[in-house]
């Protein structure tokens, strides 16, 4: 049991970073990683609704659209409760805790729209064995955790790029794709780290 | 209304890939072949004329308060048939792009366009802004999943173009090579397109380009703000 969460742990955070290796989330990746302290709370956000919404999903999945066999409705029913989600634990955060909310609050509208959260849910899907839950929702914080060491590594290339003088047709998003993509070879090197 | 610049715009002015780069998640994540970039692109093109000809139709119906839920919910729908329509007529397709079908949902130039056109024009205008829209990311995934397809398996579009002793550059279909690629093809286009604007001198500069990261923000501030 400990081993295979420690394989789910590696495997979600080094050798199949959602981000760099799965290319998902790349939005908010390229979009909030000016800053380290931005990207970190950006992250943190993440990982905060990619654990909430694995275990709704896991519960839409099993106790609505299975016993009915509505399994076709998935990704409608997925980003409607994702959706959702997002607005409660928004208003949670604002009621229950203050510092949170600070900390995280500008960060949770973003990602409704950002396809590592309803990636994670959809890739839930296809986990097998006893503890599928447990599972989901272990699976939904590494791979918060591995979009959080990605996007704060990336920003921390990005701070250091502001002061390097770039040739004038790649400033801007050229430049951040092509240090991504060397961010991306470095992660490459974790492949056969699992079987 | 002028229709065709306003499907010229999508191609061309408004590129999503290359100018607006939006829905940069599909565009490196399939393009490990030109096959697949045409796939994913023309899927998209069919979620997006679908949804921008309904929401357009829905623009006096839906209240202003509700619209992002709304339009996600008619996306949803739509990426829903596209997806059931490649499991039965294309099922290698549906294989090779796998998640990213369903993904179609959260990519930002459906929800864009909805947001930045859909609710503000006519039903056919909506249909040719997808149209463009359309062809233009679908183009955009074709250069790029040729590049990365020629450079990195030696073949376009499974044909295979050098001797057999060739040994292509494999790290241009796997992750890096994605961003490599992607990356360099933006700045390619900023470099051809900023000539352009020299010679005929009207002064859009080079880099104007918003950003997903950039106009999922807005829209979410907007959402946020009402």
């Amino acid at each position: 049991m400990i081993q295979s969460i420690l394989i789910a742990f590696l495997s979600a955070v080094f050798v199949n970073n959602f981000v760099v290796v799965k290319f998902l989330g790349i939005c908010p990746f390229l979009g909030v990683s000016k800053k380290i302290n931005t990207a970190a709370g950006m992250g943190a956000a993440v990982t905060f609704v990619m654990a909430f919404s694995s275990a709704a999903t896991w519960a839409v999945q099993e106790f609505l659209l299975k016993p009915y066999d509505l399994e076709y409705l998935q990704t409608i029913a997925f980003i409607l409760v994702i959706a959702a989600l997002v607005q409660l634990v928004e208003m949670v955060l604002q009621k229950m805790s203050r510092a949170l909310y600070k900390a995280l609050g500008v960060y949770l509208p973003l990602i409704t729209t950002n396809c590592a959260v309803l990636g994670v849910c959809i890739l839930n899907l296809s986990l097998e064995g006893d503890h599928r839950f447990l599972f989901s929702v272990l699976n939904g914080i590494f791979s918060g955790l591995g979009f959080t060491l990605a996007i704060v590594l990336f920003a921390g290339i990005r701070e250091r790029l502001e002061s390097a003088e770039i040739p004038k047709c790649l400033e801007g998003f050229p430049i951040s794709l092509i240090s991504a993509s060397l961010v991306s070879l470095a992660f490459l090197g974790f492949q056969g780290l699992l079987k | 209304m002028n229709l065709f610049k306003v499907f010229k715009n999508g191609i061309i002015d408004e590129n999503p890939t290359f100018r607006l780069v939006l829905g940069t998640c599909p565009t490196l994540a399939v393009t490990t072949s030109a096959i697949n970039g045409v796939g994913m692109g023309l899927s998209t093109m069919a979620v997006l004329i679908g949804s921008n000809i309904v929401i357009s139709m829905l623009r006096k119906f839906i209240p202003a308060k509700v619209r992002i839920p709304a339009y996600i919910t008619v996306i949803a729908g739509f990426v829903t048939i596209v997806q059931m329509l490649l499991k039965a007529y294309v099922p290698a397709l549906d294989k090779a792009l796998g998640i990213y079908i369903p993904l179609i949902v959260v990519n930002c130039i459906i929800l864009a366009r909805a947001e930045s056109f859909a609710n503000k024009n006519t039903v056919v205008a909506s249909a040719v802004d997808g149209l463009g829209m359309g062809i233009g990311f679908t183009l955009a995934l074709l250069l790029i999943g040729g590049i990365r397809e020629i450079l990195g398996n030696g073949s376009f579009f499974g044909i295979k173009l050098f001797g057999e002793n060739a040994s292509p550059a494999l790290a241009m279909i796997l992750p890096p090579g994605g961003f490599l690629v992607f990356g360099l093809t933006i700045g390619l286009v900023n470099l051809l397109t900023s000539r352009q604007t020299l010679k005929t001198g009207c002064g859009a500069s080079a880099d104007s380009c918003a950003g997903c990261g950039g106009s999922c923000n807005v829209m979410a501030m907007k959402e946020e703000g009402e």
